[in-house]
């Protein structure tokens, strides 16, 4: 039942190949958004080169003031645009056109694009000037210009306006279509845009007194405040990064071979599981500090940060189900793996799923909850084991769920022909496996104590000296090799992306598809009795082993230490 | 289908006999991870702290001058080194680019190590044993260490704090 808009027709155009009404006001506001993703993108990558060879103290290129400069710019960039950008680019896109419905307020939408690149504007700039050497958590009284906070401030009003039009996109699809369930894919993004509501929020709130004690209106901030309503906005924003980059695991899984999730409730109950308990999880950056109490960190990082993991390991089942049954029912069931050897290996979206879901899962989730736990924790504070933990978690898995899907976003929302598509099927596995590379061997140094944020592990003009264990070496060595690989992986997605969208040719309709769309397998033979997907119950299984033994080393080093309470 | 609105019933239909197996398992380690930080807080001996007091820099300043004044038994490098008595109260203190004092302790030995910073935030992280703990400004964390191995180790600055960032090297030595 359609409500009457007067003209509305003439804002959609119909896709030849998802048969979907796109609205054209959305589509142009969510390119904005994608380009400002790929543009930020594209600094981040540049900067972490240069990073990568100043920390391996081998090449050492940066002087010590642009070090500090660059890895502002990069953790900002890279955390925070490219991601939030995306994010934008994908509800707006995703609230209109896969649910056939309008653009809610196009001048919100623009009125929010142009606050947000204004504020990416003022950051970016006031970073390179030299004025914000604060990096990306800015803990202050560490100060930074107040331009930067304004457009920190910027960005985040400007976000929370978009995504604003993006429940007001749900409320009319929801009126022009009573009774109806949304589909999963745009569920799983409503729960990051919750969880993104809360978490910008809470940054505005922390970034608005920041401003005006940068001003000198303020006499005062106190660290310890200032900490705690800061991790409000930084580790939730990378939540809503996990729930939009699930959402785009099934998007992906339905595209390559047609998998559906085996169970819509349980998927839809483990992102309600998200926004219920994600929020709080950010204790874990507060484990080792002197102002929270141990009651306030068992509690958040235990129940809560303790139901978001069950809920992606809830996902970490239903995405790899959803494949294994899909290939199943197309006739690959020999053995517990052939759906899996015989999947699409060469789509681009197929092998960057994979990569990306494996990586989340053992790199970056299995690191998370080491980090998470307020013993273990000690351990690794501050180390470079932190970074290497987010390459696995949102480099290995967000950025590496977004570059794979962008080549289905290329023709369907672009319009253009992929350029060079022969190479992209190399793009998941150089950039997939080079930040696996880099993710680990980062742990590893972390575990030897190599702090994060810092130029010169020599120690240098200090007045005392420490040499790390000589093993570091080799894994420094390591993550100079991933860290060029990932690096080499992404800038061909980037210029795969540039060249495409600005001078690729145009997308006529299905014929000119180079990506594959997967037809969906014939429907099942009756009811299913027993294990619907042995093979994905047998790869869990692999990880909560590897979970397992994980924690277990790490309480077993942590007891042989210095006692302390 | 993650594109399309969900099929007729999808709500009431059975949950597949493997999903629910590992969400049970799932589960299960979710809760047995709950317990076993309580447990360790009872039972094991590496907690981070829970002492915290409210200071100010010109207090806290004050009161590790007269720590170093009362035990100072040498210098190196420009810092003073002191050897405090087992058991005692022991101040350290942050400051961009530098940790003062050097600390002279005894194996086997408890001290009350109160920790705090004269101007933005640091990162207290003691090598090789890779312990980490964060350093505030107006606030004194009291973190009571038993070095449970002798030698010499040094206290890196963790957290971000300025240029000379990487200067800021610190040093404790352990007895017999």
């Amino acid at each position: 039942m359609a409500v009457a808009v007067e003209g509305g027709e003439k804002w959609f155009r119909t896709c030849d190949v998802t048969g979907f009404k796109v609205d054209v006001r959305a589509e142009k506001i969510a390119k904005v958004n994608a380009v400002m993703a790929v543009v930020s993108f594209l600094i981040a990558v540049i900067a972490a080169l240069l990073l990568v060879f100043t920390r391996w103290q081998l090449f050492h290129i940066l002087p010590v003031d642009w070090y500090y400069r660059v890895l502002t710019l990069h953790g900002l960039d890279a955390l925070v645009f490219w991601i939030i950008f995306f994010e934008l680019a994908a509800l707006t896109f995703a609230s209109t056109a896969f649910l056939n419905t309008r653009m809610s307020s196009p001048a919100a939408g623009w009125l929010g694009t142009l606050l947000a690149i204004v504020g990416w504007l003022l950051v970016n700039y006031t970073i390179l000037a030299g004025q914000a050497d604060v990096l990306m958590t800015s803990y202050a009284p560490l100060k930074a210009h107040p331009l930067f906070y304004l457009g920190m401030i910027l960005f985040a009003v400007g976000a929370l306006v978009i995504v604003t039009t993006f429940f007001a996109n749900l409320m009319i699809w929801r009126r022009e279509n009573p009774g109806q369930s949304l589909p999963l894919f745009v569920y799983g993004l409503m729960a990051a845009a919750i969880i993104a509501v809360i978490t910008i929020v809470s940054g505005a709130i922390i970034y608005i007194p920041t401003f005006l004690w940068s001003l000198g209106i303020i006499k005062d901030i106190d660290p310890a405040v200032y900490k705690l309503v800061w991790w409000g906005l930084g580790h939730p924003s990378q939540q809503i990064n996990v729930a939009a980059h699930v959402s785009v695991w099934y998007l992906l899984a339905f595209l390559t071979v047609g998998g559906t999730s085996i169970n819509e409730k349980v998927s839809r109950f483990a992102f309600v599981l998200y926004i219920v308990a994600i929020n709080v999880a950010s204790a874990h950056h507060l484990l080792v500090d002197p102002a929270v109490s141990p009651v306030w960190k068992v509690w958040n990082t235990s129940y809560v940060m303790y139901l978001a993991v069950f809920a992606s390991m809830i996902h970490a089942f239903a995405v790899p189900s959803a494949i294994e049954v899909a290939q199943r029912r197309k006739g690959f069931t020999k053995g517990l793996f052939e759906w899996l050897k015989a999947a699409p290996w060469g789509n681009p979206g197929f092998s960057g799923l994979m990569l990306s879901l494996i990586i989340f899962g053992f790199i970056g989730g299995i690191t998370g909850v080491v980090n998470g736990m307020e013993q273990t924790n000690i351990i690794v504070h501050n180390t470079i084991s932190v970074t290497g933990h987010f390459k696995g978690a949102v480099v290995g898995g967000t950025a590496l769920a977004f570059m794979s899907v962008t080549y289905y976003l290329i023709p369907l929302l672009f319009r253009k022909k992929i350029a060079f598509y022969g190479v992209a099927k190399y793009v998941p596995w150089l950039f997939g496996i080079g930040i696996a590379i880099l993710g680990v061997s980062m742990y590893i140094l972390g575990a030897f104590g190599v702090p994060r944020r810092h130029w010169d592990i020599t120690f240098s003009g200090g007045p005392f000296t420490y040499t790390f264990n000589p093993v570091t070496d080799f894994f420094w060595a390591l993550f100079g090799l991933g860290g060029a690989l990932a690096v080499i992986g992404a800038l061909i997605w980037i210029l795969q992306v540039v060249v495409s969208v600005f001078f690729g040719q145009p997308f006529n309709g299905p014929k000119d598809l180079q990506i594959p769309i997967a037809e969906p397998p014939p429907p099942a033979k009756g009811e299913h009795e027993g294990f619907a997907a042995p093979g994905t119950f047998v790869l869990v299984l692999l990880f909560m082993v590897t979970f397992i033994i994980f924690v277990a080393l790490n309480y077993g080093w942590l007891s042989a230490m210095w006692e302390v309470k | 289908m993650a594109i399309l609105p969900p099929s007729e019933g999808w709500f009431h239909q059975k949950v597949a006999k493997d999903e629910k197996i590992w969400m049970v398992l799932a589960f299960l380690m979710s809760l047995f991870l709950f317990f076993w930080m309580i447990i360790w807080h009872v039972y094991a001996k590496q907690n981070p702290s829970f002492v915290t007091y409210k200071t100010t820099p010109e207090e806290f300043y004050a009161l590790t001058e007269a720590f170093v004044n009362k035990y100072k038994v040498g210098e190196e490098n420009g810092i003073p080194v002191v050897k405090p008595p087992p058991g005692s109260d022991v101040f350290l203190l942050a400051q961009q680019f530098r940790w003062y004092p050097a600390l002279v302790l005894k194996k086997g030995e408890e001290y009350r190590l109160h920790i705090s910073s004269l101007d933005v935030l640091h990162g207290f992280s003691l090598q090789p044993v890779n312990m980490n703990f964060m350093v505030y400004p107006k606030y004194d964390y009291v973190l009571t260490f038993k070095p449970t191995s002798a030698g010499e180790y040094a206290i890196v600055c963790n957290e971000f704090c300025g240029i000379g960032h990487h200067m800021m090297i610190g040093k404790i030595v352990v007895e017999e």
